[in-house]
């Protein structure tokens, strides 16, 4: 365990790699035996879902709006009004509702997540369970991941909607464009899959911010000291990751649905 | 009940820092073992390689044929359900109360019904005076409740393996004296291996059948109580006596100046004090595992320092409760236990004194040293006898020829 100089990061990253292994075995294996920690998923569901819906809303308002001016003007100057609607409505559905949820969902639910399992590890609780033979993996790490990646699916909806209203409420009042264009332009860009790549997108960086929390949070060094800059880590390196998963993802959708053509 | 643990050539680093190197040793099946040092040692890593929590650089563990480092993670749970730790602060769970922390691993490793579960459960609390608090979560009871609760959790599920990390820190000396007497009668009733890290010299005194010391990142002695307690090895004497004379220094061990001008000042190390009776488990009858008080010392010709055993008769077989007359400490330290009785004068061992044969100290690379420091009195006879039972690496004693 001589983690020093070059071979640090990979190490770490290595370690990060391993435990999201582990903990896909784990969900799989704690399915099979019937013994999936249905509680703690739900509890930490709601903990994480009261914690970030009102944030969430009150953040998305703003940004459907910012969307819409933006693309209302480069409308105008383009010469493109009518199609106003269509790409408000896929630059929130593809790409600022999943990150908006992500950022909240990391921000609030992973530092959570994150400061919990470090003071439990250093108060030697996690240490306890494996003792009494129990995976801390299993019974932890599993349930908080899965109640992430559920709330930001069902996040990312309640951002999507927030925003296209609020971007139809910006565009109709502020820039005097047409409810009826608006509304109609919809579908002449978006189409079904725009959606599906949203959610999609929400769901892996739910589980995302949960594992990268889950593993600074059980591998904190030394002390309370090490917890809050393990808190502090994770919430960076999911902000970090969060954005090469998106590139990722956007790159690959394109390469699989080819954009509509109104 | 209780298996034997097997550490060899067991090595950690931490980076650049060597935590311990090459300890090797061996908790005799049903035994209680401790393990000293002084802080900052690696007492507590040490304890975290035996369960696995903590791989070490080499070296293994062996406990009942896995080596538990190199054990698959299947087996590892397994190899794990022979332990029960308590954790320094109990590690309690804490958005659970009391009742279900010690509940949770009949929970999650049995099938039994509740019922049962409230049996077993409630038997433990009582074992450990927690009747009346399952209710209250860890963060409402005090420190020592804490570790009692810790206690029970790590009994519910019948441990052939029983670890302590410092049971004593931040107890009382009363309350350290009870939860002492309980490991006792612990040991008598389920006869676990147990093991108990700690830098507490009075429950390292009176408490282990074994007793290892780890210093300077090695282990530098392990073996029956009465071999390290007549040691003259210096750090295994100083330690051992919580004296400020010896290798130990404050910050970390003195370097050789320093030693040098402790001698020409002529802080002479006093003599050994006598080594205190074990405790006995509450019934008076001793533990299944348990040697009677002197045999060893018999066994290696060695006489031990006037005043040992005070109490027990040094005899073999002994009735009687002499716990409660045991002596804390004694000579220079200034503490003293309260004597009721007068003391009686062991009988000298026979073979103690029809041993005039010199034999040569075979191991103890500060042999030498010690012995030319601390011939002064010599009246009495401690010789050195090199460790029998499990591993030994040092061990000195005043040569009766000196």
């Amino acid at each position: 365990m001589s983690s020093v100089g070059v071979a640090a990061p990979f190490r770490s990253s290595g370690s990060f790699f391993a435990m999201c292994l582990d903990t896909f075995v784990a969900f799989g294996r704690s399915i099979r035996h019937l013994r999936f920690q249905w509680r703690e998923m739900l509890e930490q569901a709601w903990f994480i879902a009261s914690v970030t819906i009102l944030p969430t809303a009150l953040v998305s308002i703003p940004f459907g709006a910012v969307i819409a001016l933006q693309i209302g003007n480069l409308a105008r100057q383009v010469g493109a009004q009518s199609f106003t609607g269509s790409a408000s409505v896929l630059a929130i559905l593809r790409e600022a509702a999943p990150i908006v949820c992500a950022l909240l969902i990391s921000g609030a639910g992973g530092s959570a997540i994150c400061a919990d399992l470090g003071s439990r590890k250093i108060r030697d609780e996690i240490d306890a369970m494996e003792v009494l033979g129990i995976s801390p993996i299993e019974r932890l790490v599993v349930p908080r991941v899965a109640a992430s990646m559920i709330v930001a699916v069902l996040l990312n909806g309640l951002v999507s909607v927030v925003g296209v209203i609020g971007g139809y409420i910006f565009n109709v009042m502020l820039q005097h464009g047409t409810p009826g264009a608006y509304i109609q332009s919809f579908t002449a860009l978006a189409q079904l899959p725009d959606l599906y790549v949203g959610e999609v997108k929400a769901l892996l960086f739910g589980a995302m911010a949960a594992l990268v929390a889950s593993y600074k949070g059980l591998n904190p060094k030394g002390g309370p000291k090490g917890v809050g800059d393990a808190v502090n880590q994770s919430v960076i390196i999911s902000f970090m990751l969060l954005f090469v998963i998106n590139f990722v993802i956007t790159q690959v959708y394109f390469t699989l649905v080819p954009p509509k053509f109104g | 009940m209780g298996v034997e643990v097997k550490v060899e050539g067991l090595t950690k680093s931490f980076g650049r820092q060597v935590i311990w190197e090459d300890v090797t040793l061996t908790l005799p099946k049903g035994e209680i073992s401790v393990l000293l040092g002084p802080s900052g040692t690696g007492k507590s890593v040490f304890l975290k390689h035996l369960i696995g929590l903590l791989r070490p650089d080499r070296g293994h563990v062996y406990i009942e044929g896995h080596d538990v480092p190199n054990v698959s993670e299947r087996h590892l749970y397994e190899v794990r359900k022979m332990f029960g730790v308590l954790f320094q602060d109990g590690a309690l769970f804490g958005s659970m109360s009391i009742y279900d922390n010690v509940a949770f691993p009949l929970r999650e490793h049995t099938k039994k019904g509740e019922t049962e579960i409230r049996g077993i459960v409630m038997e433990k609390l009582e074992l450990t005076g927690l009747l009346g608090a399952e209710e209250k979560l860890p963060g409402e009871i005090s420190g020592g409740m804490r570790k009692r609760a810790g206690l029970a959790r790590a009994l519910v599920l019948n441990p052939e393996i029983l670890l302590f990390d410092e049971p004593d820190s931040g107890l009382d000396p009363v309350r350290t004296a009870y939860l002492n007497q309980l490991i006792v009668d612990l040991n008598q009733q389920i006869q676990a291996t147990m093991l108990i890290v700690t830098h507490d010299v009075n429950t390292a005194r009176t408490v282990p059948d074994n007793i290892g010391l780890l210093y300077r990142r090695h282990l530098a002695m392990f073996g029956p109580r009465e071999m390290l307690l007549s040691s003259q090895e210096p750090v295994v004497r100083q330690f051992l006596n919580a004296r400020r004379q010896g290798p130990i220094g404050m910050a970390e061990e003195k370097d050789a100046a320093e030693l040098e001008a402790e001698k020409e000042e002529g802080e002479e190390i006093p003599p050994l004090p006598p080594i205190p009776p074990q405790i006995l488990p509450t019934d008076g009858r001793m533990r299944p595992t348990q040697r009677p008080p002197g045999e060893w010392l018999r066994e290696h010709d060695i006489t031990p320092p006037a005043g040992s055993f005070d109490g027990v008769g040094y005899a073999p077989r002994s009735g009687g409760r002499p716990a409660q007359r045991e002596r804390v400490s004694a000579e220079g330290d200034g503490v003293r236990a309260l004597r009721t009785t007068p003391a009686r004068r062991p009988a000298p061992s026979a073979t103690a004194e029809a041993a005039p044969r010199k034999r040569a100290a075979t191991t103890g690379k500060k042999a030498t040293a010690s012995q030319a420091a601390t011939d002064a009195p010599a009246k009495k006879t401690v010789r050195r006898a090199a460790g029998t039972r499990s591993t030994s690496t040092g061990g000195t004693g005043r040569r009766r020829s000196s």
